[in-house]
């Protein structure tokens, strides 16, 4: 349904997206997972044919984005990073306006009106002007607003940013219950989201593309104590051998850190158990002291650790 | 055309929203008003005047066409006060969009910006007749109280002229809200370039009959005095069907080049 293809854009010197490759199935909803400047919002206008690329193509539903952006335009329901809301309209007024733009009959606007009312559960505030809205209302009408010409594919970005938890837990739940009739991407920083949400997650840093995987793999790789780290002091033989005897550890290697009898260990385990309760707790039991025990991250892990911490970072 | 409807119905809602309408409909018809008056007692007074000397020194009073007069420094009266209007009507066209992000709604929706650009100029020029539509009491006034009954012919080309001069301002407004994401920065602008016009129409009235004639050219002020005056010129609709033309086309340069501006 959705071809992107070596897709570049730079801003002068700034290559916000750095040829960036995907496919979305029919019916599926993609994840576009990456911290803040990686190039989602980027790659989402390119495809709802708002910017133009420097490179590369997309396709949607067969139509290119550049030479056929009409029969794109027309396919595409578009949630921006802000609603593009007028606050004194009302809502029925509001979404009456863009049914009339997206092209949708006369004679079916009253129904589709009602349907995305529906379906964005916003009944009974037809009359109300948008500026008396609440933010997560607000944004449920700019769900709405992508909505109503029963679009082939929605691009959301970050459509829950800068709502409040439940606001957040409502909005996943109608974006889980569009996918099928739908074709969906979906941008985010955060990645629970996507694991709540998602079939798939396209990874983006600094407008290259990381990973694609599945949510599944992504959070069992991530919850997996693959490599644990350990700092200790007490007999370094003595303590590797009663690693090695723990149920889910493969294997141990250590190396000694000079003052005292500080050793520090290098614990490869089992991906599926957590084992770290068990290794301090025969640590201490023999009479060592634990000084330092943490999980080392896998690769993906610590592109997701890279993304997060700088997402905690600029949200400070 | 079902775009273009859809357009110029939401600019209507947008404007008749926002209490800067009302305070330029109210502005305009209180200036125009007092304008109008004033300019109203000047001549009548002097016509009056006009008639005691006739007396006083004997022979018949001198024609004075009071009517025609008042019309003509009115409708002079008015291009001026148009002027400080249409920045106000035109500052949200495009920077607003821009800065409530709603631009992403109109440029992603299967909407020409052709259609848009349309739209929001005949919105616009809709504002500005709603905005001129009482005027019309005014020419009623002196028509009914006019003996003989006056020319209605300078009160029609009159407002051609002030519809003319009006959609020349709006397109250029038009097109330099595209050009910032702030109203009052639009705005401002706008006002700036309308004076320098203004200026422009001033200095040809006291320049060399050479230069008077280059400037007269270029100032659409000043082709506005002819329809003041009752006077259609082909060469005056032209220059100002071209500015409308020049100004919506830069609208249009300028919209392409947002998207492509790196
Ligand atoms: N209009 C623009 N002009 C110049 N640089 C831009 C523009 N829009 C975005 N950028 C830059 O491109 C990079 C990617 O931005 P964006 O696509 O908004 O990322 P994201 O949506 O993932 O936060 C950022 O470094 C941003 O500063
Ligand atoms: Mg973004």
């Amino acid at each position: 349904m959705i071809e992107v293809d070596r897709l570049t854009k730079r801003y002068g010197n700034l290559k916000a997206v750095d040829e960036v490759s995907f496919q979305v199935e029919k019916g599926e909803i993609l994840g576009f997972l990456g911290p803040n400047g990686a190039g989602k919002t980027t790659t989402m206008r390119i495809l709802t044919c708002f910017l133009p690329a420097t490179e590369g193509t997309a396709r949607v539903a067969g139509y290119d984005v550049f030479e056929n952006a009409m029969e794109v335009k027309r396919r595409i329901g578009y949630l921006p990073e802000h609603p593009p809301l007028y606050d004194e309209m009302t809502v029925d007024g509001y979404l009456q306006f863009v049914a009339r733009i997206k092209g949708v009959a006369p004679e079916d606007r009253r129904r589709r009106l009602l349907e995305v009312k529906e379906t964005v559960r916003i009944e009974g505030y037809g009359k109300k002007l948008i500026k008396h809205l609440s933010k997560g209302f607000k944004q449920r009408v700019g769900l709405a607003q992508a909505l109503i010409h029963d679009p082939e594919v929605l691009i959301l970005d970050e459509p829950t940013v800068g709502l409040d938890p439940n606001q957040i837990k409502e909005v996943r739940e109608l974006i889980k219950s569009l996918s099928g009739n739908h074709t969906i991407i979906l941008s985010t920083h955060i990645l629970p989201e996507v694991s709540m949400t998602c079939q798939r997650v396209v990874i983006i840093s600094d407008g290259k593309i990381v990973a694609v995987d599945t949510p599944e793999n992504l959070t069992r790789q991530q919850q997996g104590a693959a490599h644990i780290y350990m700092e200790a002091r007490g007999s370094e033989v003595e303590l590797q051998q009663r690693l090695q005897q723990i149920e889910g550890v493969l294997s141990v290697a250590s190396r000694p850190l000079g003052e005292g009898e500080v050793t520090s260990y290098r614990i490869e385990t089992e991906l599926k158990q957590d084992v770290r309760g068990r290794i301090a707790r025969s640590v201490i039991e023999e009479g060592f002291e634990l000084l330092e025990l943490r999980s080392l991250q896998l690769s993906l892990e610590e592109v997701f650790t890279q993304l997060t911490t700088q997402e905690e970072v600029r949200s400070q | 055309m079902r775009n273009l409807l859809a357009v110029i119905d939401k600019e209507m809602k947008v404007y008749f929203a926002s209490p800067v309408a009302y305070g330029v409909l109210t502005v305009f018809l209180l200036v125009s008003g007092y304008f109008f008056y004033n300019i109203l007692t000047v001549f009548i007074q002097r016509s009056m005047m006009m008639a005691v000397q006739a007396q006083q020194f004997g022979g018949g009073a001198p024609a004075m066409d009071v009517p025609a007069l008042v019309e003509r420094n009115f409708f002079g009266i008015v291009s001026t006060i148009i002027l400080f209007m249409v920045p106000m009507i035109t500052m949200a066209t495009f920077a607003d969009e821009r800065r409530r992000a709603t631009i992403e709604l109109l440029l992603t929706s299967p909407l020409t910006h052709f259609e848009l650009i349309l739209g929001k100029f005949l919105a616009a020029m809709g504002f500005f007749v709603v905005m001129l539509l009482p005027t019309l009491v005014y020419h009623a006034f002196l028509y009914l109280y006019s003996s003989p009954k006056m020319a209605l012919q300078p009160v029609l080309s009159g407002y051609l002229g002030l519809l003319l001069l009006g959609a020349a301002l709006i397109s250029l407004g038009i097109f330099i809200s595209t050009l910032t994401e702030s109203q009052m920065v639009a705005a401002s602008v706008t006002f700036g370039v309308l004076l320098i016009l203004w200026v422009i129409d001033l200095s040809a009235q006291a320049a060399g009959p050479l230069v008077q004639e280059i400037l007269g050219y270029v100032s659409i002020l000043n082709h506005f005095d002819d329809f003041s005056k009752g006077v259609v010129d082909s060469s005056s609709l032209v220059v100002y069907l071209s500015f409308v033309f020049l100004g919506l086309f830069l609208t249009y340069r300028s919209i392409e080049s947002w998207r492509w501006r790196t």
